[in-house]
């Protein structure tokens, strides 16, 4: 719609038209503030936690359930120099005993959402598959931090909008 | 012929030209929710008189939802 848009601008007179196709979609993703009607807090970009662990795929196992432990969590999200989330190490990756890097111990390709996913939608897909975290990327793949399933129950309670 | 652009141009033109963003879908999803500033003129309205308080020194800048 929007090339349509700025052809009909130039139609008009306009000189300097600039189409922005990817639109709110695409400035939604990247966790950039939007305006209007909606409660910004019905969005996973309000709730996400980004002081999550990382690690880089060569790092030993041992090291980095040193580093995720000492801070508390059980979970750390495999990335690359560009922070594209490449895998997830949790409790059970963890817990591995033998001396082995997070690239061999990772599952692979974790499913990831976009900060302007609803938070109701994003909380059911937490209950379908049994997950009490989802990774948020923004939509070039960038790990921006999780959406905790228990912060988007009490947000969604807090708004009388938990999905049944 | 209209440029098209990225999430980095827009920040870039709005922030060192002053760039106008012009919404063109229908008013009930802009007042959903819309770009910080922006304005809405519906692409079946787009004319002349429509289009009168925008500055034509200016950039302008048209999104609509995604690319689809």
């Amino acid at each position: 719609m929007s090339p349509r848009a700025a052809w009909r601008l130039e139609s008009i007179g306009f000189t300097r038209v600039y189409d922005y196709s990817a639109g709110k979609a695409d400035w939604g993703s990247f966790g950039l503030p939007l305006e209007g009607q909606r409660h910004s807090g019905t969005r996973v970009g309000a709730h996400l936690q980004a002081d999550v662990p990382t690690c880089t795929l060569w790092e030993s196992l041992e090291a980095v359930r040193q580093r995720v432990r000492g801070v508390g969590a059980d979970t750390c999200f495999v990335v690359n120099e560009q922070r594209i989330v490449l895998g997830r190490l949790g409790r059970a990756a963890l817990d591995r005993d033998d001396d082995v890097t997070a690239d061999d111990a990772m599952t692979a390709g974790p499913s990831t959402v976009r900060p302007s996913l609803d938070l109701s939608a994003a909380l059911e897909r937490m209950r379908k598959q049994n997950l009490s975290d989802l990774p948020v990327t923004s939509s070039d793949g960038v790990f921006l931090g999780v959406i905790r399933r228990d912060d988007a129950e009490r947000a969604l309670e807090a708004m009388d909008a938990v999905p049944k | 012929m209209p440029f098209p652009i990225d999430r980095d141009e827009v920040l870039r033109l709005l922030h060192d030209e002053e760039a106008q963003l012009v919404e063109v879908l229908p008013p009930d999803e802009y007042e959903d929710e819309h770009l910080p500033g922006a304005i809405n003129i519906p692409l079946k309205t787009l004319d002349r008189e429509t289009t009168g308080l925008l500055d034509r020194e200016r950039p302008v800048i048209v999104y609509c939802y995604d690319s689809q």
